[in-house]
């Protein structure tokens, strides 16, 4: 793997799945070649699109940064060098499937239609949610989550009503032990990270899933550091041979390849929706910025491992390959300009939104009366309006 | 292969729920409402390990997946943790998940997915995702079980935001008390006193018993105050009538809700009887009794003529099966309660 840094344990086996090289040539491995198909149909705009939604989100993603140090979010968390597989995952997904994402997933965000501004009001302190997932204009995107490895639970819960739905419309009220699933339609796709591949809920998520055939598809992007913790603390094995023991279809990609992450993500997708059961892709990729804007990785990791990296971006890759295909320069400075825009765009956007009031601490804790919550809203509102009291007699 | 199961779809004929007054054991009055509320809504569905042909391990659930079914009652894997996870995800595809803890020692695989998302998910989504979850919980002691077959662990649950907690008493209210639970959009805790599980009692299904959240005098007195909840509901009616005999009147509050309290009939009492005994299972230590106490003390002050007392299990783990007896209150350490707040 002459393409791929070298890690002390080894996890890349035996050929990743991979259709562009790292300078963005198209040069499948031995392990793409079946499915190459995926790709039928899938033009030069779509690419462009892509293209333009990795660029677009890595310059929201620089401008979250600066909104960080410059103390207007509380919290940051880039993704950049992540955008590869996240674009041509989210891609690959019909209108009616549902995403469940960890918290660093916001190329996917963008792609199913996720507000950038909404998706700040989470880490500038205003909501522990951001946007309305029942929205339909949000493209079934669930709600970033911060202790991880929850969402691979309800994701997959999530799948197993979607199959629930389908033994429904069929008429069939048996589920049993050892049974192959069914059509669903429609499926669910599950993010986490190689840190999270220890936590105990990710793995009785796979459990449920095999044991129940559900229609989900895990995503698990190998970022190779879990905050400072180097993936060789997390396994021995590449991740997604983990799953082949849980028995599921699992695959590693190359997770700065956009066309293998498309490629892939939509055969497993599709054979989730028909009835094949979950799958699960080990996305090979690295985290090029921080953990988050409280980190620091210069405190463990080396320069050359990171300068490594950087040579196979997703972004330049995608580029190199558009330019192969005779795409011009006047599109790459409309993208670049416009990804300007955009985030400026964003930044006067949250700085204009309306900080939230009081009583929405309260307003949602339950769906239906509670006498604890309505006496304790109502205390605070006549507080609240005893100094205003105050200020009008000092006045 | 080992371990295939046959296939088990919902029988082909209407399924018969309960419709006149039955005398009936706690544990079938509770299997009662599970069916009805089953066969009234085809969203809610039954999580949980060995629930299925077994009926579970107290046979709660007998039958129930005979009448609907493998996908309405489902045997899951062994794992606390998966099973409230999915049964999150459930919810957010709109089904009502019943989840069955097989014992409440069990319930702390799952202490993550109740505490840092079933609790908080409606709020992180503006109230546009409800949760309508049960979390059926066998709890508490008398059965001379291992050490995690017979701990009171409400408080935990009552101290979070986002989570009801409630406990019946009687075969009426589990059984109407769990088909409230079932049709509330919030997640409820329903701690299922164990011990009191082949006790019977008048079902009535014909008329709904009080609000899920409401507390309800059990014996009207005029001396002393008793609270109390799930089992200790028993051993607090026992301590009174030996009370009487003794010349002392008491009067019992079923509290029936752990989190929220309903205190309206709790304050009344406590303000015509001047006194009140706490009695509970649990460890005394920052419990729900502790609660009572505080709030009885800011709200009826001028009302007692004694402080307010807690009789609890001591703050020890639950002790081997041997000393459960020492362990847990019953009537004899309630009384002794009673005489030092009638004395003080």
């Amino acid at each position: 793997m002459s393409q791929t840094p070298k890690l002390a344990v080894d996890m890349v086996d035996p050929d990743p799945i991979r259709f562009l090289d790292a300078e963005g040539r198209y040069s499948p491995s031995s392990s793409a070649a079946d499915y190459a198909a995926e790709l039928d149909g899938v033009g030069i705009e779509e690419f462009q699109q892509w293209y333009r939604d990795m660029v677009e989100t890595r310059a929201f993603d620089t401008e979250a940064t600066h909104l960080q140090r410059q103390g207007q979010l509380a919290l940051w968390v880039p993704s950049i060098g992540q955008e590869g597989c996240q674009v041509g995952l989210a891609h690959a997904t019909e209108p009616q499937d549902h995403i469940f994402p960890a918290y660093r997933e916001h190329t996917v965000a963008k792609v199913r239609g996720v507000s950038f501004v909404e998706l700040l009001k989470l880490f500038r302190g205003f909501t522990h949610g951001g946007w309305d997932v029942t929205d339909p204009a949000n493209g079934n995107f669930h709600l970033y989550t911060l202790v991880l490895a929850a969402q691979a639970q309800h994701a997959n819960g999530y799948a197993l009503g979607q199959l629930l739905d389908a033994k429904l419309r069929a008429g069939s009220s048996a589920l049993d032990a050892g049974e192959q699933g069914i059509a669903t339609g429609e499926a669910t796709m599950a993010f986490y990270g190689d840190g999270t591949s220890s936590q105990g809920d990710a793995n009785e998520a796979l459990i449920f899933a095999a044991s129940y055939q559900t229609p989900s598809v895990f995503v698990v992007q190998n970022n190779g550091w879990a905050i400072s913790v180097p993936f060789e603390r997390q396994s021995r094995t590449p991740l997604y041979r983990r799953a082949l023991g849980f028995g599921m279809r699992a695959v590693q990609i190359d997770g700065n390849d956009p066309l293998a992450a498309f490629a892939v993500g939509r055969r497993f997708m599709r054979l989730a929706r028909e009835g094949g059961g979950p799958g699960y892709i080990e996305a090979l990729t690295y985290r090029i910025g921080a953990h988050t804007t409280s980190d620091d990785p210069t405190r463990y990791r080396e320069k050359a491992e990171l300068e490594a990296w950087r040579d196979r971006d997703p972004v330049e890759r995608m580029e190199a390959y558009l330019r192969e295909l005779g795409v011009d320069e006047a599109f790459f400075a409309e993208v670049a300009e416009q990804a300007d825009r955009e985030a400026k765009r964003v930044r006067d956007a949250i700085l204009q939104l309306p900080p939230p009031d009081a009583d929405s601490m309260f307003a949602h804790v339950y769906t239906e009366a509670h006498p604890r919550i309505e006496e304790q809203r109502t205390w605070l509102e006549r507080y609240e309006s005893s100094f205003e009291a105050d200020e009008e007699i000092t006045a | 292969m080992t371990g295939s199961a046959p296939t088990v779809q919902a029988t082909a004929q209407p399924v018969a729920t309960l419709t006149e007054r039955t005398e009936l054991p706690l544990a079938r009055a509770i299997n009662e409402g599970l069916r009805a509320a089953m066969a009234a809504d085809e969203k809610v569905l039954l999580m949980g390990e060995d629930i299925g042909p077994l009926g579970g391990v107290f046979r709660v659930t007998d039958k129930l997946q005979a009448d609907f079914g493998s996908a309405r009652v489902l045997d899951t894997p062994l794992a606390e943790a998966g099973i409230v996870g999915h049964a999150i995800g459930l919810a957010m595809r709109g089904y009502r998940p019943v989840v069955e803890i097989q014992f409440e020692g069990f319930i702390f695989p799952a202490f993550n997915q109740i505490v840092t998302q079933l609790a908080k998910i409606t709020n992180r989504h503006d109230g546009k995702v409800p949760m309508p979850i049960v979390i059926r919980v066998p709890y508490g002691g008398h059965i001379g079980a291992v050490e995690h077959h017979q701990e009171s662990p409400e408080a935990y649950f009552a101290h979070t935001p986002g989570l009801r907690v409630v406990a019946p008493s009687t075969p009426n209210d589990a059984y109407w008390m769990i088909q409230q639970a079932i049709q509330s959009q919030d997640p409820v805790l329903f701690f299922e006193p164990k011990a009191k599980y082949w006790m019977k009692g008048e079902v009535d299904p014909t008329a709904a018993a009080a609000p899920l959240h409401g507390s309800r005098v059990a014996r009207a007195g005029t001396d002393c105050t008793i609270v109390a909840f799930g089992a200790m509901v028993a051993a607090a009616l026992e301590a009174a009538e030996v009370a009487r005999a003794e010349g002392t009147s008491i009067e019992v509050v079923d509290l029936r809700s752990v989190s929220p309290v309903d205190y309206g009939p709790l304050l009344e009492s406590v303000r015509k009887t001047g006194r009140l005994v706490v009695a509970q299972e649990a460890s005394g230590n920052v419990s729900l009794g502790s609660e009572l106490a505080a709030h009885v003390a800011e709200h009826a002050f001028y009302s007692l003529q004694a402080p307010v007392l807690r009789v609890s299990g001591y703050d020890v783990p639950f002790p081997p099966a041997r000393l459960e007896g020492m362990f847990l209150p019953d009537a004899d350490r309630i009384l002794e309660a009673v005489d030092r707040t009638m004395h003080y």
